[in-house]
């Protein structure tokens, strides 16, 4: 059985009969058993996902109607909730959380007969950037698994990249799904804020996040976007995208379209064959009719401090709600006072969480409140203005999705800053809200280079005819696993 | 000089779900911890779906306090952990970044005195808290939930009350314009809640919180003043400090706790974009808003000529009001308005009385047509109405089965007459020449009918058979 297929191809294959949605799914679980002990990218399999695969053949086989995704094993990064399923956020605390319901991607994904392969690793509440901080220990890179797979979506990227599931739903706060995805050479996806359902997606920094499609090809991410985007009534924030079919003319290429270099995000710290890649594909973009010019957003600068300050504060209250007494772990409460038993029961969060707790109960208390959190506010609307502005002039902007390659497990888990530094480039679609794409484009010493492609509010569709403008340029390497 | 500032909390008990899901907004006669959802419950991964008929009601409150009411509303979080929270934070409302919540300033007179309101805002209720065993060591504490999230708007006063009497005069404007607004009804037990600041002249500011019904409300203000009088007059400082009304002692009692010092890190839910309450929609609302009560009371006096006091009766109370206006047909609208507020107060002063009460807005007319019509007698009016609170039966059922219809049959009355000048010969002797005693005998004919004859033309008769 060959694994290596897209989503696309897959669903063409189990429609044409060619192959059936059973063997192929018990062909990745064996998959999964054969090198998921040296990735860990899964906290979980589900075990029923071969059965629940031979039921959609059997509507196959009856004629009976089928959804789109024909059976197709996604993985579901672990901060998502499935009904009657663990949801752990890679985190002690929720240890013994089993969600009561299901999220409306969820929801969607299986009224389209997707199979849910396992749940996905994460740094814990997808705070970090290379599930290292993962209560259940680190995933490890495909590329070379001494090397960090990204984060926080890091199982999700690896677990695509790996082939063990044809495509993932990570999420993305400051850059978890493309950081990953460049990292592990997949497609990975931000969206506008609102055109997916956060309904389900338990929240580390809500006003700015996104569930966002891990995908092998860029078409791929057009088809799950297809399915998992629009207004859902359980989440006021969404947007009603009108019902896009962004599958329909993702070939029209970018002849005559503006973009615009981020300067900021190819400057200091940069490394070279990641700006040389960055250069590469930028005259591939002009080799494609683009017309490329340099710009400057000068507020990237601060976008960093504005982003943690911001998601500190948002995840101090986010997470406030984890005291233990409904849901989480066993820990009797006899014999506490209120306050004597919380502190003791939220000892079980990791330390890159209690960091982030203790960073959000300082910024926005009364007396410093002015100096970080609204001051970073601040920054956040200015920003804003700034990429708006960009959007007048451009339709697209481009810069590489991290500004470093890969790095070795353990090497930067000491310098909680110089980590924070390496979301330069993926956080300014977060906190404006504009939709970005991370592209495999290059592999510099077996480690791989995602490039970033970034539209205004609302362009998602011309945003992923540029990406996959720009993947047809491209012809990479397998896999070493 | 005394000063008494109100942040009221009323619960928006007439709609029908929780402010962000669809639970019961009427969580009363629940067993505990059945009326809840993953929202309400505050799961990991749910999010808040806000209720538009809350905001609509709590601008209709706010409009209705003479309050400014912003285009634009927001929420946010007020952070503190508390077992009866779900989420460990409350979504509110807020006017520090600008107006956000649904009432900006406004006033509202209480007799001749004006009251400023600060602000009006949407919020949900936390969970309750029931607190069981005797001594500190066995005592636990059980979390109900099916409270969380219930709709609660808090009306926020300026300390501008002098005294307690100012407090209940305008509690009792607010109840009723809740329960006229048809947003809420104030005799729900924990409905209506309050914290209360008192300060007298000289001394700090004290906060008083956990009143639990308006009637302690008062009572909360008359005893804080009396006890800071009495440190004031033996010249021991009022401490700046927050007390909580315990309503078994009727007392309020120093909070240990430093809530006082907490730092809620308000910032922007942003989880519920901004709401637009633009004019079109305020003017929608506003032409849709139930009719006030000093509307009503001038259209009683107006039209129907109706005394003041009785008009004051009639619509300062919704449920009179709406059956004083569905039953009168302007010709009996005194005759009902006399019927409601002499006769049917009495039956109907408690909730659950009106609640089981049978009387509708046609057993009032068939009333006050049949004493118009000399029918019935006032006093046999007063005992049908009686009966049909009771038991709903149409008016003629009663009339026939209480036997209360007037005796005016002439030949009948004659009868019961010559009967009664047999009976007292003195007084028919007197009464040729003494008109005053006819009374007298027309007392007696009353007597004998159980006050159902026909007094006009029994006194008649009797001036004829006399004369």
């Amino acid at each position: 059985m060959n694994l290596k297929i897209s989503a696309l191809e897959y669903v063409e294959q189990v429609k044409n009969g060619n192959i059936s949605a059973e063997d192929f799914v018990s062909a990745t679980i064996d998959r999964i058993k054969n090198v998921d002990d040296k990735l860990h990218a899964f906290l979980q399999v589900n075990s029923k996902a071969v059965e629940q695969a031979a039921q959609v053949d059997k509507k196959v086989k009856s004629g009976e109607k089928v959804g789109s995704c024909f059976g197709m094993p996604i993985s579901i990064k672990d901060n998502i909730c499935i009904k009657h399923s663990k949801t752990t956020c890679a985190s002690k605390m929720l240890e013994n959380f089993v969600a009561p319901y299901d999220a409306t991607v969820i929801s969607k994904l299986k009224e389209q007969d997707a199979v849910f392969i396992g749940k996905a690793n994460l740094d814990e509440f997808a705070m970090g950037l290379t599930t290292e901080f993962s209560a259940y220990g680190p995933s490890r890179n495909p590329w070379n698994t001494d090397y960090v797979p990204g984060g926080s979506s890091g199982g999700s990227a690896v677990s695509v990249s790996a082939f063990e599931c044809v495509a993932s739903l990570g999420s993305d706060t400051g850059g978890s799904v493309r950081n990953p995805a460049s990292f592990c050479s997949t497609v990975g996806y931000k969206p506008t804020y609102g055109l997916i359902s956060r309904y389900g997606l338990i929240s580390y920094a809500n006003s700015i996040e996104q569930i966002g499609p891990i995908t092998r090809t860029v078409k791929d991410t057009a088809f799950m976007l297809n399915i998992l985007s629009g207004l859902d009534s359980h989440d006021n924030t969404t947007i009603d995208n009108e019902n896009v079919d962004y599958l329909s003319g993702i070939e029209a290429g970018i002849e005559g379209k503006k973009i615009g270099i981020i300067q900021e995000m190819i400057g200091e710290g940069i490394d070279h064959t990641v700006l040389s890649a960055t250069n590469d594909a930028v005259s591939k973009l002009e080799g494609l009719g683009a017309i490329c010019e340099p710009i400057s957003i000068d507020m990237v600068k601060y976008s960093v401090a504005s982003y943690y300050t911001i998601t500190a504060t948002e995840a101090g209250s986010n997470l406030a709600r984890y005291d233990n007494l409904r849901y989480g772990y066993d820990f009797p409460v006899e014999g506490f006072e209120f306050n004597s038993y919380i502190s003791k029961a939220r000892t079980k969060f990791g330390p890159e969480v209690i960091r982030r707790m203790i960073l959000g109960g300082f910024v926005p208390s009364s007396g410093h409140a002015g100096k970080y959190f609204l001051k970073s506010l601040k920054v956040k609307s200015k920003l804003t203005r700034e990429v708006t502005e960009a959007f007048k002039k451009y339709d697209f902007l481009v810069a590489p999705t991290v500004p470093i390659l890969p790095f070795k497990i353990g090497e930067k888990i000491d310098d909680p800053v110089a980590l924070f530094q390496v979301d330069i480039n993926t956080v300014m679609s977060n906190l404006t809200g504009v939709p970005s794409i991370s592209v495999p484009y290059a592999i510099s010493n077996g480690l791989p280079i995602g490039i970033q492609l970034l539209a205004k509010q609302n362009d998602d569709k011309s945003l992923l005819q540029a990406a996959h403008a720009l993947e047809t340029t491209v012809n990479l390497p397998e896999v070493p696993i | 000089m005394t000063k008494i500032g109100l942040e009221i909390h009323c619960q928006l008990t007439k709609l029908e779900s929780k402010l962000f899901c669809s639970c019961k907004a009427n969580y009363r006669e629940n067993k505990p911890n059945s009326n809840v959802c993953p929202i309400c419950m505050g799961l990991p991964g749910t999010l808040p779906r806000l209720n538009k008929k809350a905001v609509e009601k709590a601008t209709l409150i706010a409009m209705a306090l003479n309050c400014s009411t912003p285009e634009k509303i927001a929420f946010f979080r007020k952070n503190y952990f508390y077992p009866d929270l779900p989420k460990n934070f409350q979504i509110t409302q807020l006017n520090i970044y600008g107006d956000t919540s649904v009432g900006g300033t406004g006033e509202i007179m209480v007799g001749d005195k004006k009251i400023r309101i600060t602000r009006i805002q949407l919020e949900e209720d936390p969970g309750r808290l029931i607190y069981e065993g005797s001594s500190s060591k066995n005592q636990i504490t059980l979390v109900d939930y099916n409270r969380a999230g219930t709709p609660l708007v808090e009306i926020v006063t300026e300390p501008d009350f002098e005294n307690p009497k100012q407090v209940r005069e305008f509690l009792k404007i607010l109840s009723d314009l809740l329960e006229n607004l048809n947003v809420s009804d104030p005799s729900l037990e924990g409905a209506m809640r309050a914290d209360a600041n008192v300060s007298i002249e000289g001394g700090n500011k004290v906060e008083i919180k956990n009143i639990n019904s308006f009637h302690d409300l008062e009572k909360a203000v008359h005893f804080e003043i009396t006890r800071q009088e009495s440190l004031y007059s033996r010249d021991i400082p009022i401490a700046l400090e927050t007390r909580h009304w315990d309503d078994q002692r009727k007392i309020t009692i120093s909070s240990r706790s430093k809530e006082e010092d907490l730092d809620y890190r308000y910032f922007l839910e942003g989880d519920i974009p901004w709401v637009r309450i633009g004019k079109d929609i305020q003017e929608k609302l506003k032409s849709e808003m139930p009719e006030s009560i000093m509307s009503k009371k001038e259209r009683y006096v107006t039209k129907y000529n109706i005394p003041e006091q009785v008009a004051d009766v009639l619509s300062s109370d919704k449920y009179y009001s709406d059956l004083f206006d569905k039953s009168n047909d302007e010709q009996n609208a005194k005759e009902i308005a006399n019927i409601i507020t002499t006769d049917l107060m009495g039956l109907v002063d408690t909730r659950e009385k009106r609640e089981q009460s049978k009387l509708t807005s046609s057993h009032l007319r068939d009333l006050a047509d049949s004493i118009q019509s000399e029918k019935l007698t006032r006093n046999s009016a007063k005992n049908a109405l009686y009966e049909i609170v009771k038991s709903g039966k149409d008016l003629s059922e009663i009339i026939s089965q209480l036997d209360l219809g007037n005796v005016s049959d002439e030949n009948e009355l004659l009868q019961i007459i010559q009967q009664v000048l047999s009976e007292e010969p003195q007084a028919a002797e007197e009464a040729k020449s003494n008109p005053q005693t006819i009374n007298f005998l027309v007392g007696k004919v009353m007597q004998k009918t159980k006050g159902k004859a026909d007094p006009k033309l029994t006194l008649e008769l009797f001036k004829k058979k006399l004369g």
